[in-house]
C-alpha cells in the first residue's frame, strides 16, 4: 500500500521544506518599532465598532451603530455637533481626534463571546483599530475587554449590566459608562417601598446565566434591606420561549410581587405570559399583585406592547430627559434617523466622545495616556447629568432612572415614563463591595 | 515519501506549501488599496483557517468515511477548549500540556458519547449526538457555572485571571499562551513595497500541527482500517450479516474524529485563552457539517477548503458596511451609487449569512461533490482545451 522510493532529490526537497519550517519561529523575535499597538501614523485614526448585527440583540446593535456613526460625524465636524456643544470638557474641536480624521470599521459580535472576539481581533490586527466600542451583552463585554487588555487597545463597553464587567472581570484597558445591576437595585428599592410598601413577598424568575444571577443577587439584597421577604428564586433556561410553567407556581406561592430578571426576548415572553395568567388582576396577602422588571430598554418596551403598562423598572438614560446634553443628542439623532435613540445608543455615543476627549486631553493615542485621562474624570453635558468615571474600577457613576410602562402612550416611542431620577450618591458603592470584589484592574497595557 | 503514494505525496506537499506561504497568498492586495478589504492574511483569520481545517478534517474521517452524520461535534471542540484553558489556569501558559490534555479529554468524552450514540445509525444517531451536544452546551452555559462549582464560567467564558495558581509559571515567560517562551501573539510584519505580510508564531504552530494531522488523515484514508470504514458506509447491514462486528470500527472513527475536534478546540484556546459555551452550540456543530459538504465530503482536501471558505465569508463579508460600498461606487453618479448600494446591501455586513446560503445552494445543486469537484471540473476543462485528449478525469471518490 505504501511506496518508499527515497531518492536524493526527494530527501533534499523534504529537508529544505522542513528546514524552512523550523527556521520560521526565529523571525518572530523581532519586534515592531511603534510605541503602542496600532499607533496612528497617517492623517486618520480608526475606531472599531463591534456590535451585534445578527442574533437576539441585533436591534439594539443596529441602534448602537447608528449612534456611533453620528458620533464620528460630530467628531469630524460634520452635522450639528450634537453633544460637543454641551460637553463640559472643551478639548474636542470638531477637527477629528488630535487633528486626525476619524474613520471607523464595523464588526458583528453575533452576541457570542467567540464571534465577538474574532471580529474585534480582525479590527485590531487587520484594520488597525485603536479602540473597540459597543456590544450588547455582558458575556461579550467581558470577553472583548479581556482581549483588548491583552492586545493593548482601549475598550469602551456598550450595553453591559452585570456587576462583573467592572467587578471581578474588570481590566485596566476597559471602561464602562452603562450602569449595573447593583445600581438598579439601589435605585429601584426606595421607589418600590414607596409604591408597594415595606411588607412584600417577592418571587424571582431569573435568566440562568451570569448577568441574571448578579441582577437577582443585587435586587434580593436591596429589597430585603427594605424589609421585603424573598419567597423563591427560580432560574429559567436562557433558551426558553414559553414561561407558563414557571408562572403558574407563582400564583400559589404566597408571593405578591414578581421580579423578572430577564432581558430582551426573554423578558418580552415572560411578561406576556404573566399578563396572560392575569397576575396583575390578582390580590395576594390583601395587596394588589405587582410585577417588576429591573432592567428596561426601549426596544423591549416596544416588543412587550400593551403588557408593559404600569410595570416598574430602571434605565441608564431615556430620550425624554430634559437636560441640555440629552436635548442636543436626541435632536441630532432624530434629525438624521427620524426616531429617538435608545439608551444603549446613548451609551455608545457617549463612550466614543469620552474616548476622543480623553485622547485629546492626554495628547496621545497611547492607551496608558488615555487610561490616565479617563480615570477619575468628572464631566457633564452628555445627557446623564454630572458623571464621574471612577479610577478604582473604571465604572461611571451618574443618576439612574426609574421608569414605568406608560399607561397612555401618545406615540410609538412614548412607551415609558420617568418615575424618578435617582441621584448619583444613592447608587454609589465601595469598589471592594462583596458583589464586586475578587478582581483587579492590573496594569494598563499599551501593547507593542 | 513517508509511506504515501505519489499522488498523496504531492497533495501533502501542496497543502504544506499553501499553509506555509499563506501570509503571502492571503494578502494579494497592497495595503491601502480599495481591494485591501478582501485581504485575509491577518493572524487571527489565518489561525481560524487552519484550526477549523483540522476540525473539518477530523469530522470528515467520521462523516466522509463511515457516513455517520454527527450533529454534535462542536461538543468535543468545546470540551477541548475548556481543558486547555484549565491547563493555562493551573499549570502555566505553555501550550504543550494544554493541547495534549484537550486531545485526551475530548477523546474520553467522545468515547462515552460514541459508545451510547453508535447503538443507532442514520437519523437516530444524528439526533442522539445533537442531544448530547445540546446537553453539554446547557451544562457549560449554566449548570456547571454556578458560584459553588464553577467549571466553565457560563456565558462570560472561561478565562485566566491574575490570581490563578499557574504552578509552573516562570516570571520571565510571557503572560500569554506561549511555546517555550515564544508568545503565540508575536508577529513579524514584513513590509514589501505597498504590501505588508504578517508572520505569526501561533499561526505557524497551528499550520505545522495541521500538516501532521492531515498526513495522519491520509494514512487513515489509505489504510485497511479506512477501507473497513468505507465498507460501513456502503452497506453496513451486509457487513453485519457476514458476521463482522462493525461497531469497534465506527467507534474508533468516532473517537479519532472527536480527538481531532478536541485538538482544534485546544488550539483555539491556545491562540486566544478564552473558552465560551457557544463553541458547543448546535449551530457550531452544523457549521462543520456545512464546511465538509461545501468542500467535498470524503475527499482529503475538501473539508479544509470548505472551512476556509466559510470562515472567509464570516470574517470578511460581515465587515463590509454601507460606507465601504459607497466608497466603491463613488465614481458613479449619485442616483446610481445609491441604487447599487441598495442592491448589494442585503448581501453584505449582517447579510453575510444570506450570501453564504446562496453559495451553499449553488454548490450543492451544481457541484454535489463540493468545491473539490468544481476544481476537478475546472482542471479537466483546462486540460481538455490544451491537449484535446480524453482523460480519465475523476480521481476516485472516497466512498
Amino acid at each position: 500500500m505504501s511506496k518508499n522510493d527515497v531518492t536524493r532529490r526527494r530527501v533534499l526537497k523534504t529537508g529544505a521544506v522542513a528546514g524552512a519550517g523550523l527556521a520560521m519561529p526565529t523571525v518572530f523575535t523581532a519586534q515592531s518599532a511603534s510605541a503602542f499597538t496600532n499607533e496612528p501614523t497617517g492623517s486618520n485614526v480608526i475606531l472599531g465598532f463591534n456590535v451585534p448585527q445578527t442574533g437576539p440583540y441585533a436591534e439594539e446593535g443596529n441602534d448602537e451603530l447608528l449612534a456611533q456613526q453620528l458620533a464620528v460625524e460630530h467628531l469630524n465636524g460634520e452635522g450639528d455637533g450634537g453633544c460637543l456643544n454641551t460637553f463640559t470638557s472643551k478639548a474636542l474641536k470638531g477637527n477629528g481626534i488630535l487633528g486626525k480624521k476619524v474613520e471607523f470599521v464595523t464588526g458583528d459580535t453575533q452576541t457570542k463571546s467567540d464571534a465577538a472576539r474574532a471580529s474585534a481581533k480582525s479590527m485590531i490586527e487587520k484594520d488597525g483599530a485603536v479602540m473597540i466600542n459597543g456590544g450588547s451583552s455582558s458575556g461579550v463585554a467581558v470577553a472583548v475587554q479581556g482581549l483588548c487588555q491583552e492586545a493593548g487597545v482601549i475598550f469602551m463597553a456598550g450595553l453591559t449590566h452585570a456587576n462583573d464587567t467592572t467587578g471581578k472581570d474588570k481590566k485596566a484597558n476597559g471602561f464602562r459608562h452603562f450602569f449595573n445591576a447593583y445600581m438598579s437595585g439601589a435605585a429601584l428599592a426606595p421607589v418600590l417601598a414607596a409604591e408597594m410598601g415595606k411588607e412584600r413577598r417577592a418571587y424571582h424568575l431569573t435568566a440562568d446565566y451570569n448577568w441574571g444571577w448578579t441582577q437577582e443577587e443585587s435586587i434580593v439584597a436591596s429589597t430585603e434591606a427594605l424589609g421585603w421577604e424573598t419567597v423563591n428564586t427560580v432560574k429559567t433556561p436562557l433558551a426558553s420561549t414559553d414561561f407558563s410553567s414557571y408562572i403558574a407556581p407563582v400564583l400559589n406561592s404566597g408571593a405578591d410581587v414578581l421580579v423578572l430578571n430577564h432581558y430582551g426576548g426573554n423578558m418580552v415572553n415572560s411578561l406576556t405570559n404573566a399578563i396572560q395568567f392575569g397576575l396583575l388582576d390578582k390580590v395576594a396577602n390583601g395587596k394588589d399583585f405587582k410585577i417588576v422588571v429591573p432592567l428596561y430598554s426601549e426596544l423591549m418596551a416596544a416588543g412587550a406592547g400593551e403588557n408593559i403598562k404600569g410595570v416598574l423598572g430602571s434605565m441608564n438614560w431615556n430620550w425624554q430627559l430634559q437636560d441640555e446634553g440629552t436635548k442636543a443628542f436626541v435632536k441630532s439623532f432624530g434629525e438624521k434617523y427620524e426616531k429617538p435613540p435608545s439608551n444603549s445608543a446613548q451609551t455608545c455615543y457617549a463612550q466614543v466622545l469620552l474616548y476622543a476627549d480623553a485622547v485629546e486631553r492626554a495628547g496621545t493615542f497611547n492607551p496608558c495616556g488615555v487610561v490616565e485621562a479617563l480615570e477619575d474624570f468628572e464631566f457633564d453635558g452628555l445627557g446623564n447629568g454630572p458623571t464621574w468615571y471612577r479610577g478604582a474600577d473604571h465604572q461611571c457613576f451618574k443618576d439612574v432612572l426609574v421608569v414605568r410602562g406608560n399607561e397612555n402612550p401618545t406615540n410609538a416611542y412614548d412607551t415609558l415614563e420617568i418615575v424618578e431620577i435617582t441621584p448619583r450618591a444613592q447608587v454609589e458603592y465601595d469598589p471592594e463591595h462583596p458583589m464586586f470584589a475578587g478582581g483587579s484592574l492590573g496594569e494598563c497595557n499599551p501593547g507593542s | 515519501m513517508l509511506g504515501l503514494n505519489k499522488k498523496d505525496t504531492s497533495l501533502l506537499l501542496i497543502v504544506a506549501v499553501l499553509t506555509l506561504l499563506a501570509p503571502f497568498i492571503l494578502n494579494p492586495f497592497p495595503e491601502g488599496s480599495a481591494m485591501a478589504q478582501f485581504n485575509a492574511g491577518y493572524p487571527d483569520l489565518m489561525q481560524r483557517f487552519v484550526i477549523f481545517g483540522i476540525f473539518a478534517i477530523g469530522f470528515n474521517i467520521l462523516f466522509g468515511l463511515t457516513g455517520y452524520l454527527s450533529f454534535g461535534h462542536a461538543a468535543f471542540l468545546g470540551v477541548g477548549s475548556y481543558a486547555a484553558v484549565w491547563m493555562f489556569k493551573l499549570i502555566s501558559y505553555n501550550v504543550i500540556p494544554a493541547i495534549l490534555l484537550s486531545v485526551v479529554v475530548a477523546g474520553l468524552f467522545s468515547l462515552l458519547i460514541g459508545f451510547i450514540s453508535l447503538r443507532r445509525s442514520g437519523i437516530y444517531f444524528s439526533i442522539l449526538t445533537l442531544a448530547f451536544a445540546q446537553m453539554s452546551f446547557a451544562l457549560a452555559y449554566s449548570v456547571l457555572s454556578n458560584p459553588k462549582f464553577n467549571l466553565t464560567n457560563g456565558e462570560t467564558g472561561l478565562q485566566v485571571y491574575a490570581d490563578d495558581p499557574q504552578w509552573f509559571h516562570r516570571a520571565n515567560a510571557p503572560d500569554l499562551p506561549h511555546l517555550f517562551g515564544v508568545s503565540m501573539r508575536s508577529t513579524y510584519t514584513m513590509d514589501v513595497g505597498g504590501w505588508s505580510f504578517d508572520f505569526n508564531a501561533g499561526y505557524y504552530l497551528c499550520a505545522v500541527i495541521m500538516m501532521v494531522v492531515f498526513y495522519l488523515a491520509i494514512r487513515i484514508f489509505r489504510s485497511p482500517f479506512g477501507m473497513m470504514l468505507r465498507a460501513v458506509k456502503s452497506n453496513q447491514q451486509r457487513m453485519n450479516y457476514t458476521g463482522l462486528n462493525s461497531r469497534p470500527y465506527t467507534l474508533a472513527a468516532f473517537v479519532i474524529s472527536g480527538m481531532y475536534a478536541g485538538l482544534a478546540g485546544g488550539l483555539m484556546a491556545a491562540m486566544d485563552p478564552l473558552a465560551g459555551a457557544e463553541r458547543m452550540q448546535w449551530t457550531a456543530s452544523g457549521e462543520v457539517v456545512l464546511m465538509t459538504i461545501l468542500g467535498g465530503t470524503g475527499t482529503l482536501i475538501g473539508p479544509v477548503l470548505g472551512a476556509g471558505f466559510i470562515k472567509y465569508f464570516e470574517n470578511i463579508f460581515s465587515k463590509i458596511n454601507d460606507n465601504v460600498l459607497h466608497s466603491w461606487f463613488a465614481f458613479l453618479p449619485d442616483g446610481m451609487e445609491d441604487f447599487m448600494v441598495f442592491i448589494i446591501h442585503p448581501f453584505i455586513g449582517k447579510g453575510w449569512h444570506l450570501t453564504l446560503g446562496l453559495l451553499f445552494m449553488l454548490v450543492v445543486i451544481f457541484l454535489p461533490g463540493g468545491l473539490v469537484e468544481g476544481g476537478q471540473k475546472l482542471l479537466n476543462w483546462v486540460r481538455g482545451k490544451r491537449k484535446d485528449k480524453k482523460t480519465s478525469g475523476k480521481t476516485e471518490p472516497a466512498e
